[in-house]
């Protein structure tokens, strides 16, 4: 189980970054980046997962009872958070980059390089 | 006073707030001056915090949350004085950029005055935290500033790729660390920096530890700009409003490399202690190759403001190469050049600054001459160029002797030469600049320069004296903090902290007080001989960098042909790597963190 676990993890970050490094669609490399974000989710719950435990939900709930970790999720929470920013600005930019060059192809707006 | 610690960071947030809050209803003087104050304010307590934190680490636990015996549920600020310093140094940048763009950021205020202080908070956040995935949230906050901030000027087409770059390859290394920060949390149950390494300290470092660090730090690495991550950096900065490049110069970049340390020192060096010559190695090696590449790449530029941009990749990797050592000399070092170099580079991005608004671009060849008339611009320049070559008793210099002192003292004395080359050729490659646009000195046209597209500055009208204050504020602290009394040490001192783990842990989980340090008397120590002749050789192989830059069509034919056969090849599939394209970025990225954990898997087992 917990090996599985890693390797899915590690499997659905490299397939976003893959995407990303070869994608030609600003829009496209956004939604890679959120693929590769998900691996973060599913390591990060993974790590608080228990068998046979409930939500961490304490109300009327006798003490003791066993619960996932509560700490991994509210961290994964914060995370969907940061990051629902931060694809919203690139999609804004993205926005912007087809306003002005009637593309979104990344290649596209390479004005500085060398 | 512990409830100082939290107030560099609410300060500009909830300033930043109210501005949003009350945009348009009052009149923008009133925002200017609600966001000077506060920043003003934020950078006033982070210095009583740095004053203090030399007498004993300063804690605060929010919502009193306290650790109880080897356990912290909450989230604590812990003010130890190079942290603090760091905080100090974010804030006073921000205070000096919120000044100078004053009247050149005046038509964007309202939002651009935000950002900034979000950035500020957000720095300053980073520098204080204890708990490692606090620090992840504020490198989150910083980075979305630093991007909205990076794409400020939308209407023209370079802030965008300069914005899209950095978003996406730094979202990409924020990945990397939250992936650390969650393998960590699998091994130790614990997210405060003093728990973590206390509950390593006690394992062996696993294969999983090995994997966390090497995220963590690649991740980091992307912030910092090491090679081969740094490639975003000059899109970026080069693209970025004036105000905006002094942060991100003076205090971003250097951010992600005081998280390196951070971790090392709390974490890592409890597992893995016994093998420091396996991680020095790998990041002074990164380091050199950093600051040696960047060096050269700025050569290669005449767009002011992007040979800025590498001579800053230039300097982070010194300060990488100082960290690395592992040493608290070399630590102590990294402090004062973060230092002496945040006030000097931002001050030649404010004289950019200038020269873009009062000549209406900022290449070297096109301005070729164009600067005569601006002498307190020039002066600022050339004097901002010396004092970033490390010449004897001038600006960066006390940290290039404190750094050979610890490479010296650890038996890797190539360091020094090798850093001095990388010094040397960026200060030169800007007294060039300088001599081409401010005294008109050598040719109009030169092949060897990659031409990039122009930049419109941000005011027709601003007022100038105002802006040159500022700048010269700037240049002149940088240039100051080399022989500042008792600043060596004052940065030995705390770098000797800053490498206690049991310390730190003891008095973040327990209370523990470190006993009163003897105060440090102020004065200016002797250099050794062999650091005043680096400096002198920097500052001599900075003159020949700027004359060969000048003049290098006057060398023979035979050698000018032999050198272009030679080095032409390197350069153009170096040039090259610097696409602009991001998909290429990601991959440096990819590449580069697989290196890094390999290497350290082979090493560290």
């Amino acid at each position: 189980m917990s090996y599985l676990l890693y390797a899915i993890a590690a499997w659905i970050c490299c397939v976003g970054l893959y995407g990303a490094i070869v994608s030609r669609n600003l829009i496209h490399l956004a939604l890679c980046l959120t693929v590769a974000q998900s691996s973060t989710y599913v390591l990060l719950l993974g790590i608080g997962y228990r068998k046979q435990a409930g939500a961490p939900i304490f109300k009327g709930v006798k003490l003791g009872t066993a619960s996932v970790d509560p700490v991994v999720q509210a961290l994964t929470l914060t995370d969907i958070v940061v990051s629902v920013t931060v694809i919203a600005l690139i999609l804004s930019l993205a926005l912007d980059v087809q306003r002005r060059k009637g593309t979104v192809d990344p290649d596209a707006i390479a004005d500085f390089s060398g | 006073m512990t409830w100082l610690l939290p107030l560099p960071v609410a300060i500009p947030l909830l300033t930043a707030a109210a501005v949003v809050a009350i945009d348009h209803v009052v009149p923008r003087r009133v925002e200017n001056g609600c966001t000077i104050l506060a920043a003003a304010a934020a950078t006033a307590f982070s210095i009583l915090i740095m004053l203090q934190a030399q007498h004993g680490t300063d804690l605060h636990w929010f919502g009193g949350w306290r650790p109880d015996g080897n356990v912290a549920l909450g989230i604590d600020f812990v003010a130890d004085p190079l942290g603090a310093a760091l905080a100090a140094l974010a804030c006073g940048l921000t205070l000096l950029a919120l000044v100078y763009s004053w009247t050149y950021m005046r038509e964007a205020a309202g939002m651009f005055d935000v950002l900034m202080l979000c950035f500020c908070g957000a720095m300053a956040g980073f520098a204080l935290t204890g708990d490692i995935f606090d620090m992840f949230v504020w490198f989150e906050l910083m980075g979305i500033a630093a991007y909205a901030l990076a794409g400020f000027k939308i209407d023209e087409l370079g802030p965008l790729q300069g914005a899209v770059n950095f978003a996406i390859t730094n979202t990409a290394g924020a990945y990397m660390v939250l992936l650390g920060i969650g393998l960590l949390y699998a091994r130790t149950g614990a997210l405060n920096l003093a728990q973590i390494g206390r509950v390593l300290a006690r394992h062996q470092g696993d294969r999983l530890v090995i994997v966390a660090l090497g995220l963590l730090v690649a991740g980091y690495m992307v912030k910092s700009a090491i090679v081969p991550f740094h490639a975003w950096l000059a899109d970026a900065y080069a693209v970025a409003p004036v105000p905006v490049c002094v942060l991100y110069a003076g205090a971003m970049s250097e951010l992600g490399l005081y998280a390196i340390a951070r971790l090392y020192w709390t974490v890592f060096d409890a597992p893995f202690g016994g093998h420091a010559q396996g991680i020095r190695m790998l990041l002074v090696w990164l380091g050199v190759a950093t600051a040696l590449l960047g060096a050269l790449m700025c050569f290669l530029q005449r767009h002011l403001k992007r040979m800025l941009a590498f001579a800053t990749i230039a300097h982070v990797g010194i300060v990488l190469a100082a960290i690395g050592l592992l040493d608290e000399r070399g630590l102590a070092g990294a402090a004062s050049l973060v230092l002496s170099h945040g006030f000097l580079k931002g001050g030649l991005f404010l004289v950019c600054g200038l020269v873009l608004l009062q000549l209406k671009d900022v290449d070297e060849l096109r301005l070729h001459g164009a600067g005569r008339r601006l002498r307190w611009s020039a002066g600022l320049w050339f004097a901002g160029a010396i004092g970033l070559a490390g010449v004897p008793y001038l600006g960066v210099f006390l940290g290039h002797a404190q750094l050979d002192d610890g490479a010296t003292g650890i038996g890797i004395a190539w360091l020094q030469p090798l850093l001095m080359i990388a010094a040397g050729v960026s200060a030169g490659t800007l007294l060039r600049a300088g001599a081409r646009v401010f005294l008109g000195w050598g040719p109009r046209v030169d092949p060897l320069l990659t031409e990039q597209p122009p930049e419109e500055p941000a005011e027709r009208e601003a007022f100038v004296p105002l802006m040159l204050g500022v700048a010269t504020v700037a240049i002149a602290l940088g240039l100051v903090f080399g022989v500042f009394p008792g600043l060596q040490a004052r940065t030995e001192h705390a770098a000797d902290r800053f490498m206690d783990r049991s310390a730190y842990a003891a008095r973040v989980l327990h209370g523990k007080r470190e006993p009163i340090p003897p105060r440090a008397p102020y004065t200016v120590e002797p250099a050794t001989g062999e650091s005043i002749g680096y400096g002198i050789g920097a500052g001599v192989l900075a003159l020949l960098t700027a004359a060969v830059g000048l003049w290098h069509r006057r060398l023979p034919d035979a050698v000018r042909t032999l050198a272009g056969r030679t080095l032409g090849p390197p350069v153009t599939a170096i040039k090259g790597a610097h696409s602009g394209i991001v998909g290429d970025y990601l991959l440096w990225i990819v590449f580069g963190a697989s290196l890094i954990s390999g290497v350290w898997a082979i090493v560290l087992r």
